[in-house]
Formats: structure tokens, C-alpha cells, sequence
């Protein structure tokens, strides 16, 4: 049994349909990826899975128990956490004061007991932003505002972690430090399923990758697997033949600003 | 048979009214997400516009109809769209409401200051004809406005689907940023929708006042039948808002015909229009979460815990010496003063903390004091038990609604306001119509306070220690959750809070805090009735709390000085009566968008104060009696220290 499990999920706004009868599974205690074009459908997966967007059709199981008609705040009680794309910290509340808002979420408002201060330091500390601390969430730069995310997420004790677009805006070291840290995070048991657009990150950390496009799963399997899909290549690329890789390599970079290119290139 | 054709006639004549109304207030929410709280106010000034145009001056019938609906109200539409609401859409909920609240009060007063109160009406269109439909007259007038809402309804759809400007309008519903991708103009397009919106908020005020009359309050009121209707269509679809209309017309009329004369079903007819809201309301499905966060939202100041203590004991002595030197009367009004204060100081926590605007914060302090009164047990714990019958009834307010978001919200406490004003309070339980009940004083640990001196300075404390209660809260769990909540609700939600009961736990914590301000207030003035808690009281409480400062406690207080002056300076000056509340709503128009108010600009100018001539003072008095040295309180106080780094720390703040 998977910690999550979407089935045949449909979600279509007004004629269009964002994802299109996707099925993919997340296993504890490892890091899948879920990457695909811009527009392919990813973002509305993460909506899916944590309630803010109905389905269409199909199911979301978690843990083993459907959790369709379960409310956003209860899939986080059950251990659901994520991180947007569009940054969704509480930008009036200090860096601190956002992790210790989700430590007093996560304990019941009711109970009104004070987090030690160790734990919100020592998560800071762990995602590496405890310089920060003190500023107010919306001063401080897009890497460091999507690492409190992931820091604020953490304090709610996920059994899953849904990050989205997690390394955009850090810089190369940075992202290193932060693929060993999801590696960590995974081995202390926890699910953690990632959208990423940095396919270097995504290839050296990813367990599993799922590759979506138009709303379908066209290729899931371990990284090398999925890299040398031509399928995924092909919705990367446009098209499949090689023979005009130059003129393609300059159009992609332009417009999605990947570095899978060069990866599909080496193996090919 | 008869008499029902007549109640069905009439029932389509004031449905159509509503349909005309509610079709211009859908269309300028829908195109550009501001809804209108003074769309009938508009209509009934445009009433008056239209009065003086085709009455006072003489002009003929159908050049004041052209000049007020094809020139007056156009123009007006495209003002306020241009300068005053737009881009508010994309804004928090509570700015918007706040500023339409604000240009309801400035129309209000607008009218007042224009057309002082005397006799006046407006003839129907063609009085003397008609035509006999079987046993009833159908009159000319209701054939003309049933025409005019076909009329207006086959135009609106020719417009909508028929012309470009039209698709722009459905495509700029949809998404003005795309909108102007593709070469659209969102801001035209939002322009001639409150131009029309505008115009046929005034067509149905013009046909609705030869049976209203031309009366400032009557006429703004209606739209809560406008809101109902369009409320059915979810604010979006144009048929169903006809549909729901007629359904309140009919409904209106029928019940007007057929309820028993006696009983509280007698009472019930007052109150269709809003029940019908708040029914609706209730049935509305459930809001989703929405990802995107409300940007300009600015967190409230934070005084330090010494600093507010200090400020709240100058107050209590400030009072207490002021007590000793001012007439009975005088007394009352500082009384007065700190029950608006401690009504505001509700709407600090409600508003300013959490985002949720309340229409009917005076009405629960109503209920307060209705259970003050009837309690009979003026002691601490029968003030208590009210403060606890007032958050009860505010979470029950809110409990119907907890799935939905913040206009609806809003507008369930417009119609639970207008119900409890109409239904409950002039009801023979409660106060009984035009009645009063008898409250005694209160009495603290058996001593009773008689003189209205002592008895002023017991509200003060109370008044101390509800601000001192709030800034407890906001530095502790709830305050940041509050923020949190403002700032992304989405996240909040993922990270595991049930808004709907926090919210709730809010509205009844709000409206208790409200209630035991009604319960002194009822204590102070021994006599109380209906009259002390009407409906359009919250409106000028809440403006006034928005522009002296609803997200600190010195605004609240200033706020309710305020307002206590209000009807003191309007009984002195009765010819600026209305001018007062164009200045408030002008105000609140104006500083809507920062919600911090007046209140902060003293701040600033106490932090300019401090940092220019705090030096030197210190140096010459180096201790100030009952302040505390104000210069080392930050680093001093053990509970800052954690919480101050991102707030800001105004120097002078007084609870």
C-alpha cells in the first residue's frame, strides 16, 4: 500500500482539462518527482491532493483511506503539508513567528501551548535560514521564502510532503544543499512528492519521477527510465527526431528556461 | 379573487422595481468584484435629483427622466468607478465593503445637507390612466415599470451577447488581466458597467418613490430586497436575479395581503426582504480556498505591554478627574463615549485583526443590553451572563454562514441587523414598539454605584481592561493566527486550521465583547429602548472605527469620542446635520485603504516627537510618574522581546 495514491483523476475547468485521468502513487520514505511542461497539470495535482481543488472524476486515496470528501484542514491533521508555487507565507509575520504559527495550527489553537523555542530555531536551523529569523516574511528573498515554507510545513509533522517548485530562486550550492536535505528528510521515513523544473535536482534526488503532460502520466519509472523515454523527450522537445536539435535546444531554453536539454541530449 | 389579482399586480410592480436594482448591481459586482452596499443609496439620490429636476424646477416629465438616467447617473457611475473603486476588487473584501458602506453614509448625508427633511413627493407616471383587468385597476405606473424591467432585461441580454463591448464584459467577469492581453480595456468596460450599474440603481428609485415617498432611508433600505434578489442569482446570473425579484415582489405583496393582523406573524411582513437574504445566504454552496494572496494589508501597531498599561492608567485618571468637574449630562455623553469606544474595540478584534467586516455591531450591543435589562440582576454577573447571551447570538450569526467568505458574511449581518430591528427589538418581548425597559445600575461586589460619576468611571475601567484583553490576545496565539489567516488563508488551511469555527469563535467572541458594552450602556442611561440600537447606527460606528483606526485601541477610543460628538454637534448645528456624514463617509472613501487610520498618524508624529525632544526631556525629568521610562520599555519587557521585531512599535499609544 502507498502513502498516496491518486486514481484516474480528471479535473477539468469549464472545456479545458488540467489532468486527465492521472494515476501516480508516492511511497514513504522516498522522494518522487512530478515535472512535465508549464501547463501540464502538476500544480492542480498538489490542489487535488490537498483539497483545494475538487477532482472531476477519480480518487485520491492516503494512507490507505480515500480521502476525497475529506476537508483541507483534516488532510493536513492527517498528515498532508505543502508548499506553493506562488509563495503563500504569512508575509506580515516574522520568519520565525510563520513556523511558530504552524507549530500552534498543529497543537490546536485551544491549547495555546508555547512550542519550545528549540524546535522553531532547530527548524530554521535544519533548512538553513535561521539568519532570517527575525525579518518580516515578505522582505526576505523567493529561495529563502520557499525554504520557510517548507520549514513551516515541516512543523505541522507531515507523513507528506507536497513541494512545489521548491528550488526556484536558490542558487546552485544552495540547491545542493537543499537536494541532500529532501534525501534527509525522506530517510527519517517521511512521503515526499516534488514538482521541480531543475532537472539536475530532480534526476540526483528523485527515487521515482512521474512525467506529466497535458494532464496525462506519458512515463513514470527511475530516473534514467524516465530520461530516456522518448515519449517525455518528445513533450519536452516537440517533437521526437533529433535531427534539428540546435535550432530546438535554443527555442526551449527560451521559453522554459530547463535544463533537461542538455541531460536528454547526453543520452541521446 | 380581486383583491389577490391587485396583490399579484402589485407584487409584479415591486418585483420588477427589485429586478431593475438587482440587475445593476450584478453587473457592476460581476465586472469588477466591488459590490455596491450603496447601490439603492445612489438610487434614492437619484430620486432627489430627479424630484428637483422634474417638481422643483419645473422641468418636464420625460427630460428629467433623460437628463437624470442618461446623464446625471452615468456620469456618477464613471466617477466612482474612476476614482474611487477601482483596482478594489483585487483588494482585501473589507476595503471595499468599508468604502461602499462609506459612500452609503455620504449619500445619506449628501441628500440631508441638499434636500433638508420637508414634504415632498413624486406623482406616478400618468396618474389618471390605467386599464381595468377584470375586478382590479391596474394602473399606468406599475404597466410602465413591469415594461421598463422587460425592457431593461431584453437590453441587457442584446448588450451582453450581442456587441463587443458586451463579450468584453462577460470576458472581463472571467479575467480582466487576460482581458487586456488581448487588446480588451478592463477599465472602459468597468466604467460603462457602473455607468449602466449607476442608472438603474436611479430608474428603480424613480419608479419605486411615488409608492415609498421620497425618504432618505426608505429608499437606500430597498436595496436589501435588490441584494436578496441578486443574492439568488449568486450574484452572477442575470435570469435567475430577475427570477428571485419577482419572487420577493410577489412574496412582499401576498404577505403585506394575507398574514394575520396580530402576532408576530404580523410582524414577519416587515421583514421578507431580509429573511429572504439571509435564507439565501445560508443555502449558498461552500467557498472554495482560494490560492493568491490579498495584497496591501497592513498589520496593526503593537504597543508594548508597560507602555499600554501606562496609557491606560492616564486615561482612568484623565477620567477621573474630569468626572469631578462635568454636569449630569456631560457625564452621560463620556459615558456615551466609552460605550462606542468598547463597541469599536469589538470591531478592532473583528475588523481590524481578522478582516471581517460586521454590519451589525450595534445591534449586538443591543442585545446586550435588551438582556441587561430583562436579566434584572445588575451585578457583575449579570453582565456577564449578557456579554454571553450577545456572543451567543454573534456566533449564531455567523454559524449559518461559517463555509462562505467575507462579503457574505457581511451582508447575513446587514440582514440579521435589519431583522432583529424590525422583528426582535420592537417586538412585545423585548422592548416593544417605540417601548423601554427599565435598567438599574450596576453594583460590583455589592456595592452599588449610584452617581453617574462613579458609575462613568467603572465604564472606563471596563474600557481599560477590554484593551488591554485585546492586546493580550493579538500578542498571544490568536493574534498571529489572526494574522496568518489574513495574509494566506490557503495556507492556513494546508497547514491544518478549520477556519469555519475559528471564525465563528471570532464573530461570538466580537459580538460578546459588543453586548457588555450594550449591558453598562443600558446601566448608564437606566432607561433604553429599540430606538438606542437601530440598524443604521453600525454604519457611521464602523466608518468612524475605519477612519480614526480599526486595527489599534487608540483608534477605537478615538473613534468613540467620535461618534459620541456626532449627534451632539448635529442637535447644535442642525443645518450641517448632513454634512457631517458626507465628512465621515467622505473619510472613510479616503482612508479605507490603510486601515490603521488616523490613529497612526498620531504615532508617527509621536515617534517624530520622541526621537526629536525625548533626549533632552529625559535628561531634565528622569522619571516620568505613572509612564515608566518610556525610552527602555522595548527591551525592558520580557513579552516583547519575542513578538516586537516586526511590528512596529508606536511611541505613543494610548489604549
Amino acid at each position: 500500500m502507498s502513502l498516496l495514491e491518486v486514481d484516474d483523476v480528471v479535473v477539468q475547468f469549464g472545456g479545458v482539462t488540467a489532468v486527465n485521468h492521472a494515476s501516480f502513487v508516492a511511497e514513504s520514505g522516498r522522494v518522487t518527482g512530478l515535472i512535465g511542461p508549464n501547463g501540464a497539470g502538476k500544480t492542480t495535482c498538489f490542489n487535488v491532493i490537498s483539497g483545494l481543488q475538487k477532482p472531476t472524476r477519480g480518487h485520491v486515496r492516503f494512507d490507505g483511506k480515500g480521502i476525497n470528501h475529506t476537508p483541507v484542514h483534516r488532510r493536513a491533521k492527517r498528515g498532508i503539508g505543502r508548499t506553493f508555487q506562488r509563495l503563500e507565507a504569512f508575509g506580515s509575520l516574522t520568519v520565525r513567528d510563520n513556523v511558530r504559527v504552524a507549530y500552534d495550527i498543529h497543537r490546536g489553537v485551544a491549547g495555546m501551548v508555547r512550542p519550545a523555542a528549540a524546535n522553531i530555531d532547530a527548524l530554521l536551523e535544519r533548512v538553513g535560514i535561521s539568519q532570517y529569523a527575525q525579518e518580516r516574511a515578505d522582505s526576505i528573498p523567493t529561495g529563502t521564502a520557499r525554504l520557510l515554507e517548507l520549514a513551516r510545513c515541516l512543523a505541522s509533522e507531515p507523513k507528506l510532503l507536497l513541494l512545489d517548485e521548491p528550488s526556484s530562486g536558490l542558487d546552485e550550492s544552495e540547491t545542493e544543499a537543499f537536494g541532500a536535505l529532501l534525501q534527509d528528510l525522506a530517510r527519517e521515513g517521511r512521503g515526499v512528492l516534488m514538482v521541480e523544473h531543475d532537472m539536475d535536482l530532480v534526476m540526483s534526488v528523485c527515487d521515482v519521477i512521474h512525467v506529466l503532460d497535458f494532464g496525462e502520466v506519458i512515463s513514470s519509472g527511475e530516473p534514467a527510465d524516465v530520461r530516456a523515454d522518448k515519449r517525455v523527450q518528445n513533450a519536452y522537445l516537440g517533437y521526437s527526431d533529433d535531427a534539428d536539435a540546435d535550432h530546438t535546444r535554443t527555442d526551449l531554453e527560451a521559453v522554459h528556461d530547463t535544463t533537461l536539454i542538455p541531460a536528454v541530449e547526453a543520452q541521446a | 379573487m380581486s383583491s389577490f389579482m391587485s396583490y399579484t399586480i402589485f407584487g409584479l410592480f415591486s418585483g420588477a422595481a427589485y429586478a431593475i436594482a438587482a440587475s445593476g448591481l450584478v453587473l457592476t459586482y460581476t465586472t469588477t468584484r466591488v459590490f455596491n452596499i450603496a447601490h439603492g443609496a445612489f438610487g434614492m439620490v437619484l430620486s432627489f435629483v430627479f424630484w428637483d429636476f422634474s417638481v422643483r424646477q419645473g422641468l418636464p416629465l420625460w427630460l428629467s427622466l433623460v437628463l437624470v438616467l442618461g446623464v446625471v447617473a452615468p456620469l456618477i457611475g464613471w466617477f466612482l468607478q474612476r476614482f474611487v473603486v477601482r483596482g478594489m476588487g483585487e483588494g482585501p473584501v473589507s476595503v471595499s465593503l468599508v468604502v461602499t458602506v462609506g459612500l452609503l453614509v455620504f449619500c445619506i448625508g449628501l441628500a440631508t445637507y441638499v434636500w433638508p427633511p420637508e414634504a415632498r413627493s413624486v406623482p406616478p407616471f400618468m396618474p389618471t390612466s390605467g386599464i381595468q383587468l377584470g375586478d382590479t385597476y391596474v394602473t399606468a405606473h406599475q404597466i410602465i415599470t413591469i415594461l421598463s424591467s422587460v425592457v431593461v432585461a431584453v437590453l441587457l441580454y442584446l448588450l451582453l451577447t450581442r456587441t463587443r463591448i458586451g463579450t468584453a464584459m462577460r470576458a472581463s467577469v472571467d479575467n480582466p488581466e487576460l482581458l487586456k492581453l488581448f487588446g480588451g480595456r478592463p477599465d472602459r468596460v468597468a466604467a460603462l458597467s457602473w455607468a449602466i450599474g449607476i442608472s438603474l440603481a436611479a430608474l428603480s428609485g424613480i419608479l419605486l418613490v411615488s409608492v415609498v415617498g421620497l425618504d432618505y432611508y426608505a429608499l437606500t433600505l430597498l436595496v436589501v430586497n435588490a441584494y436578496a434578489a441578486a443574492m439568488l442569482g449568486r450574484l452572477k446570473s442575470l435570469p435567475l436575479t430577475f427570477l428571485g425579484a419577482m419572487a420577493l415582489g410577489l412574496l412582499t405583496s401576498y404577505s403585506a395581503g394575507y398574514l394575520p393582523p396580530d402576532g408576530w406573524l404580523n410582524d414577519l411582513r416587515n421583514v421578507i426582504a431580509p429573511l429572504f437574504l439571509f435564507l439565501v445566504i445560508v443555502a449558498m454552496p461552500q467557498a472554495q480556498l482560494r490560492v493568491g494572496q490579498v495584497k496591501g494589508i497592513v498589520s496593526a501597531p503593537l504597543p508594548s505591554l508597560g507602555k499600554a498599561l501606562g496609557w491606560g492608567a492616564a486615561l482612568l485618571i484623565f477620567t477621573a478627574l474630569l468626572t469631578g468637574n462635568l454636569s449630569t449630562a456631560n457625564l452621560l455623553l463620556v459615558g456615551t463615549a466609552a460605550t462606542y469606544a468598547m463597541v469599536m474595540l469589538s470591531l478592532v478584534l473583528l475588523t481590524g485583526y481578522g478582516g471581517h467586516v460586521s454590519l451589525a455591531q450595534f445591534t449586538f450591543a443591543g442585545v446586550g443590553a435588551l438582556a441587561y435589562a430583562k436579566l434584572d440582576e445588575p451585578n457583575l454577573y449579570g453582565l456577564l451572563v449578557s456579554a454571553l447571551i450577545a456572543a451567543g447570538v454573534g456566533a449564531l450569526v455567523a454559524l449559518p454562514v461559517l463555509r462562505l467568505t467575507g462579503l457574505y458574511l457581511a451582508l447575513s449581518t446587514l440582514a440579521f441587523a435589519v431583522l432583529m430591528d424590525k422583528l426582535v427589538f420592537q417586538a412585545d418581548f423585548a422592548f416593544g414598539f417605540n417601548g423601554t425597559l427599565q435598567a438599574r445600575r450596576l453594583s460590583i461586589l455589592g456595592t452599588s454605584i449610584t452617581s453617574t460619576g462613579g458609575y462613568v468611571l467603572v465604564m472606563t475601567v471596563f474600557l481599560v481592561l477590554m484593551s488591554l484583553f485585546l492586546l493580550f490576545l493579538r500578542r498571544g496565539v490568536l493574534g498571529r493566527v489572526l494574522i496568518a489567516m489574513r495574509d494566506s488563508p490557503a495556507a492556513c488551511g494546508t497547514l491544518g486550521l478549520d477556519m469555519r469555527w475559528f471564525r465563528v469563535a471570532l464573530f461570538g467572541l466580537s459580538a460578546g465583547m459588543a453586548g457588555l458594552a450594550g449591558g453598562l450602556f443600558a446601566g448608564l442611561r437606566g432607561t433604553i429602548g429599540a430606538n438606542d440600537f437601530q440598524f443604521f447606527q453600525s454604519l457611521p460606528l464602523l466608518l468612524l472605527a475605519v477612519v480614526f483606526g480599526v486595527t489599534s485601541v487608540t483608534g477605537a477610543t478615538l473613534g468613540g469620542i467620535g461618534l459620541m460628538l456626532l449627534p451632539v454637534l448635529q442637535s447644535n448645528y442642525p443645518s450641517l446635520a448632513g454634512l457631517m456624514l458626507v465628512i465621515i463617509g467622505f473619510g472613510a472613501v479616503l482612508l479605507a485603504r490603510d486601515p490603521n487610520g488616523l490613529a497612526n498618524l498620531m504615532f508617527k508624529i509621536g515617534r517624530f516627537l520622541e526621537a526629536r525632544f525625548a533626549p533632552q526631556l529625559l535628561a531634565k525629568l528622569p522619571v516620568l510618574p505613572g509612564r515608566g521610562s518610556i525610552l527602555d520599555e522595548v527591551d525592558e519587557d520580557p513579552l516583547d522581546a519575542s513578538f516586537d521585531h516586526n511590528q512596529e512599535v508606536p511611541a505613543h499609544v494610548a489604549p
